[in-house]
């Protein structure tokens, strides 16, 4: 079989990967904002669930967190009377956005806090709320100092999609296995399977580079 | 003295004000007036309150004990019938909105424009239109002299600059009282001129109280009512510019003031 034939499939998985990628990363960054901030609230119950999410995830394998939510959890549904099957495409999307939120979290929380605090004290001054304070002065000002480490969390990500494979999600690591089982050609599937990672990543990193450049745009101005 | 000081009409009161880091105290049952319209200059040493002083009426710092009025009402207490209970942010906000601070390091919003740093809190906090706020933003930069910058980022001003684009801000809410905590001290020496022709046309205004740290002893002599020397977090010494320049009656005093004004002795 030519290499040229391998195309097809793979870039069937290709676009599996990608939709996997994008999903997960943008649910991904919901959670490093909603528990990055939770763990800097002064409400116990809202710091505690923040860190003990942050702690679980960081802490535990994405692969064992993955058969986690796709095998064991809806048996433990059924246990207490509720559907909690989740089709492939669903619990690899959860597992990996759950997974990179909790690197995310900590990212949002020290940028949060590394925004000096005589900006907090002028906002004071002006009497802004604290709900404005966070989204006017704080974040707007914390935002670009995450960007690096987030592109880099987001091509970890991308790279992190091939583990769904394992819970039979057609991805371009899924259609490799399926190529190489059946030409045994490992050499030729796995050469291109490396240069379309490598491909997606540059793609990604480019498009960090350019959401970087436009949330911290003030930071270039006259420079 | 200006007949503001007379009518006893305090706008700020500190009623024995402890205030401590730890266990060094830093305000030492501080009793302090403030009359409506007075410009007050607070000198003293480094570590002796001054800044605190400033930084406890702006809410930026709380009080361990006594009780601090402004324009009459407790400012960090809430009267519940008799007594005073520890305010909430409710009351702060409300406190907060009779008093202006311009700040050392200028603390400019670095991620807004010139011309917004002036509108952000009129819009968002005192709900102005965008119009107004922004013509408002204009008239004040024409005071300070910046109109021409107004679509720049603080970073691409000179201090001297920004510090007069921190003093609209603050004036940008309409403030009873102003505090400057030390305005020109991180300012080089060439730009702090500009600074102090901003606050000297301030204190021409009546009906602003202004309450003022710094180290420009001439200036200090120039535009207060009134100076107080501060010394181990209380009064030291106070009176009117010319007696406590010329005439110190306190030996601490004295050796502070020949300190300052002649540092090559």
């Amino acid at each position: 079989m030519e290499w040229t034939s391998y195309l097809a499939p793979l870039s069937q998985g290709a676009w599996v990967t990608v939709q996997l990628t994008v999903y997960s990363t943008i649910l991904g960054a919901l959670c490093a904002f909603l528990f990055g901030l939770g763990k800097l609230s002064h409400n116990p119950l809202v710091k505690g669930i923040s860190v003990a999410y942050i702690e679980i995830f960081r802490g535990t394998s994405l692969l064992v967190q993955l058969f986690w939510i796709y095998f064991a959890l809806p048996i433990m549904g059924q246990a207490i009377g509720l559907d909690l099957r989740f089709p492939p495409v669903v619990a690899g999307v959860v597992a990996l956005a759950l997974n990179i939120g909790a690197y995310g979290a900590e990212v949002v929380r020290g940028a949060v806090q590394a925004v000096p605090k005589e900006q907090y004290e002028a906002a004071t001054a002006l009497n802004f709320t604290g709900r404005k304070r966070l989204w006017r002065i704080t974040l707007p000002q914390a935002i670009p100092e995450m960007m690096p480490t987030f592109g880099n969390l987001a091509v970890q990500n991308l790279k992190d999609t091939a583990l769904v494979s394992l819970i039979s999600l057609g991805d371009m690591a899924f259609r490799a296995e399926q190529i190489r089982n059946f030409t045994q050609d490992s050499v030729t599937v796995y050469t291109l399977v490396l240069f379309m990672y490598f491909g997606m990543a540059l793609v990604l990193t480019a498009c960090m580079k350019l959401l970087e450049r436009y949330v911290g745009r003030w930071r270039a101005a006259g420079r | 003295m200006n007949d503001a000081t007379d009518n006893r009409d305090p706008i700020i009161r500190f009623d024995k004000v402890v205030k401590r880091f730890g266990d060094h105290v830093v305000l030492d049952e501080l009793d302090f007036e403030v009359q409506r319209g007075e410009k007050v200059t607070i000198i003293g040493p480094s570590g002796s309150g001054k800044s605190t002083v400033l930084r406890i009426l702006m809410t930026l710092e709380e009080i361990n004990g006594g009780v601090v009025y402004v324009g009459g009402e407790p400012l960090w207490h809430q009267r519940k019938g008799e007594s005073l209970e520890p305010a909430g942010e409710q009351h702060l906000r409300q406190m907060r909105s009779h008093l202006g601070m311009v700040f050392q390091q200028f603390n400019l919003f670095p991620h807004m424009t010139v011309l917004r740093n002036l509108t952000e809190a009129p819009v968002q906090v005192l709900g102005v239109s965008k119009a107004e706020a922004k013509q408002r933003g204009m008239e004040l930069l024409e005071m300070v002299g910046l109109t021409d910058q107004a679509s720049k980022y603080p970073h691409q001003l000179s201090g001297g600059q920004q510090q007069r684009v921190g003093i609209a801000r603050a004036l940008a809410m309409r403030p009873k009282i102003m505090l400057f905590d030390e305005p020109t001290s991180a300012l080089d020496p060439e730009l702090v001129g500009e600074v102090l022709n901003v606050i000297r046309t301030l204190a021409d205004e009546h009906d602003l109280t202004m309450l003022l740290v710094t180290h420009e002893m001439h200036f200090a002599r120039q535009v207060s009512d009134r100076i107080c020397f501060f010394d181990k977090g209380r009064i030291k010494e106070q009176g009117k510019p010319e007696e406590i320049f010329t005439a110190p009656k306190e030996e601490r005093t004295k050796a502070f003031l020949k300190a300052v004004l002649d540092p090559d002795d």
